[in-house]
């Protein structure tokens, strides 16, 4: 299985070296980095190819790093029915960076696109009706981005006296549980309170 | 150019005409579940399906990356509620492929038991009621009835009619007893009589037929245009079914046949999931064969599952592990995984990013309804009114995995 996919990650190398920047075969599937400007003309080469055809779209969806200069990880997921095999693409974008739709490509990119941007604030250049599409209308904020909290900021309820809904700003009755399971001997650093007073004493 | 401004060359009545836009749903009981769609009629004929989705979005995906690996598994269940234990089967595949855990044959025989079992609860729901929404009302009724005996086969498993938890990362939570093997049988046995009952009623009747022939017709190139997948690519010809091309599990010991369609309209996928249930009812007798030859444990007993009642009785370690095991959790090596399953609606897939630790970094899950829902405005466009009704119900919707 592997060998197979080995294979088929040199051959897209060799193919088209400009749009791979990297790419291995883990846990039995592969993975190839490619840069944003190509993702369209790479993805339809492997919609097109002969030894390729990954011509379903299974799945886009992103990751967010944070930490990294180029902030989030866009994956692509292809199938191909007919060389039973699939493949993951990997595109990292800075957080004001655009990436080039590949609706025209597989049209079901519509919907996973506009739930990227939903979800992650990733604008796709040339998608033809870029909505939020999971939250509710009006929402603000990216949800699946790692600085926003998992109890948002707003609140809906329906008010009795004005008889429609409201929103409220978020109020917690008891803080958002979140429990450190570090265990204290392997990295937790716990400060015992008076024993910032020893490490005065010791300089 | 909707003619309200008036027209000044001739003055006839017609010239007002103008499209008509309804809203279909969100509380449309062929809808469902909770979808609003905006259709722009031209008289009768839909012009253009705008799906709303969304209104069951409960941001499962963000919870996710809060909690524990095994914390997170009821999550699946509330997924796609129809046949719950599928979607738990991905994500217990996942974990298991980034740990690289050999589960139990015994715990792999039940699991292709349950998934089977959720398989023909999911069919029978969705050709029941897409049978109501084209105005037949015996089928739901005598069609809940075996479901109602699914439901109880979960209950007595894993003690939850529905939202069961009963797959675990390493095997399934507990053993099955050899009454509740005995009776699975004898329903598999009698099941088939009353799928013969629906067949009677609904696949020579001329009302459904006219209703779902001819209607919501998929080709190969929409197949591929649109990722379809399950009984939207069978119905259509294609012999696509990732229990055959990529087995997961013990699928590949197993023998059954992949019913396709010919003309991939509503009424031959309607005939691909009655052809389904027969299938799997095959599989569930053959997997209750192996299971009685199987014994042993159901679990895979390391650091990620718990070890075993008896023995957290009498050794320190053991209930030492378990409290480990319930509070902190396992970790998961880095890395990232997709793993998919022929959910009864399609492929179902878990995508998971972990960083080492006991959650997941990233969890994304993929539905197959997602895809289904979007291409509504493609399949729909140029029908009838009346035919959405019968288009959704085959594309095979529930809300549960498409809002997320």
């Amino acid at each position: 299985m592997s060998e197979a996919l080995n294979e088929l990650g040199a051959h897209i190398e060799a193919k088209r070296p400009d749009c791979v920047a990297a790419w291995e075969v883990s846990l039995g599937e592969l993975n190839v980095d490619v840069t944003p400007s190509n993702i369209v003309g790479f993805v339809e080469f492997l919609r097109t190819d002969s030894s390729c055809k990954f011509s379903s779209l299974v799945d886009i969806t992103a990751v967010d790093y944070p930490e990294r200069a180029k902030r989030f990880d866009v994956v692509y997921h292809f199938l191909s029915m007919y060389q039973n095999q699939r493949i993951r693409l990997r595109v990292a974008v800075r957080e004001d960076e655009m990436l080039p739709s590949i609706t025209s490509v597989h049209k079901s990119a519509d919907w996973f696109e506009r739930e990227v941007f939903d979800m992650f604030g990733i604008v796709f250049s040339g998608h033809p009706d870029l909505r939020r599409i999971l939250t509710d209308y009006g929402f603000r904020g990216h949800p699946l981005r790692k600085d926003f909290p998992t109890t948002g900021y707003t609140e809906v309820r329906y008010d009795e006296v004005q008889k429609r809904v409201v929103y409220e700003p978020v109020s917690l009755v008891q803080e958002y549980r979140q429990f450190d399971f570090m265990s204290p001997w392997e990295g937790a650093e716990y400060i015992l309170p008076g024993d910032e007073k020893t490490e005065e004493g010791a300089k | 150019m909707d003619g309200s401004k008036g027209f000044d060359d001739a003055q006839t009545g017609e010239q007002q005409i103008r499209n008509f836009n309804i809203n279909f749903g969100p509380q449309h009981p062929a809808a469902h579940g909770v979808l609003r769609m905006v259709l722009e009629l031209d008289g009768e004929i839909v012009e253009r399906a705008d799906p709303h989705i969304g209104l069951l979005h409960r941001g499962t995906e963000k919870l996710m990356e809060s909690r524990t690996y095994l914390q997170n598994l009821p999550y699946l269940d509330r997924l796609d509620y129809v046949a719950p234990m599928n979607q738990e089967h991905a994500w217990c595949l996942a974990i298991e492929k980034l740990t690289g855990v050999e589960i139990p044959k015994r715990a792999s025989l039940i699991r292709v038991l349950f998934c089977e079992i959720g398989r023909i609860q999911n069919h029978l729901l969705n050709v029941t009621t897409q049978a109501m929404d084209v105005g037949a009302l015996t089928p739901p009724l005598w069609g809940f009835e075996p479901r109602e005996d699914l439901c109880i086969f979960y209950e007595r498993a894993s003690g939850a009619r529905f939202h069961a938890a009963y797959f675990r990362p390493g095997g399934v939570h507990q053993d099955l007893t050899d009454k509740l093997i005995d009776d699975i049988e004898e329903w598999a046995i009698e099941f088939p009589q009353k799928l013969d009952d629906i067949d009677s009623l609904l696949t020579e009747n001329r009302i459904f037929k006219q209703r779902n022939v001819d209607i919501g017709v998929v080709s190969e190139q929409d197949i591929l245009d649109w990722g379809y997948s399950g009984v939207m690519v069978r119905g259509s010809g294609l012999a696509w079914d990732l229990r055959r091309s990529q087995p997961y599990e013990c699928y590949d010991e197993f023998d059954f046949q992949i019913p396709v369609g010919k003309n991939g309209d509503c009424y031959d996928r309607f005939l691909c999931r009655m052809a389904e249930m027969r299938e799997s009812t095959k599989i569930i007798r053959q997997a209750i064969v192996k299971l009685r030859e199987t014994p042993g444990d159901v679990l895979a007993r390391g650091k990620l599952t718990p070890p075993k009642r008896g023995e957290m009785k009498t050794s320190m370690e053991a209930l030492i592990h378990h409290f480990k095991l319930y509070t902190e959790g396992f970790h998961v090596p880095a890395g990232e995984v997709y793993a998919a399953v022929e959910a009864p609606k399609g492929e179902f897939g878990v995508y998971m990013v972990s960083d080492g630790t006991n959650k997941p970094y990233r969890a994304k899950l993929r539905a197959p309804g997602f895809l289904h829902m979007q291409s509504m405005d493609h399949i729909a466009s140029g029908h009838q009114l009346a035919d959405v009704a019968a288009i959704i119900g085959t594309l095979d919707i529930v809300f549960g995995e498409v809002d997320r």
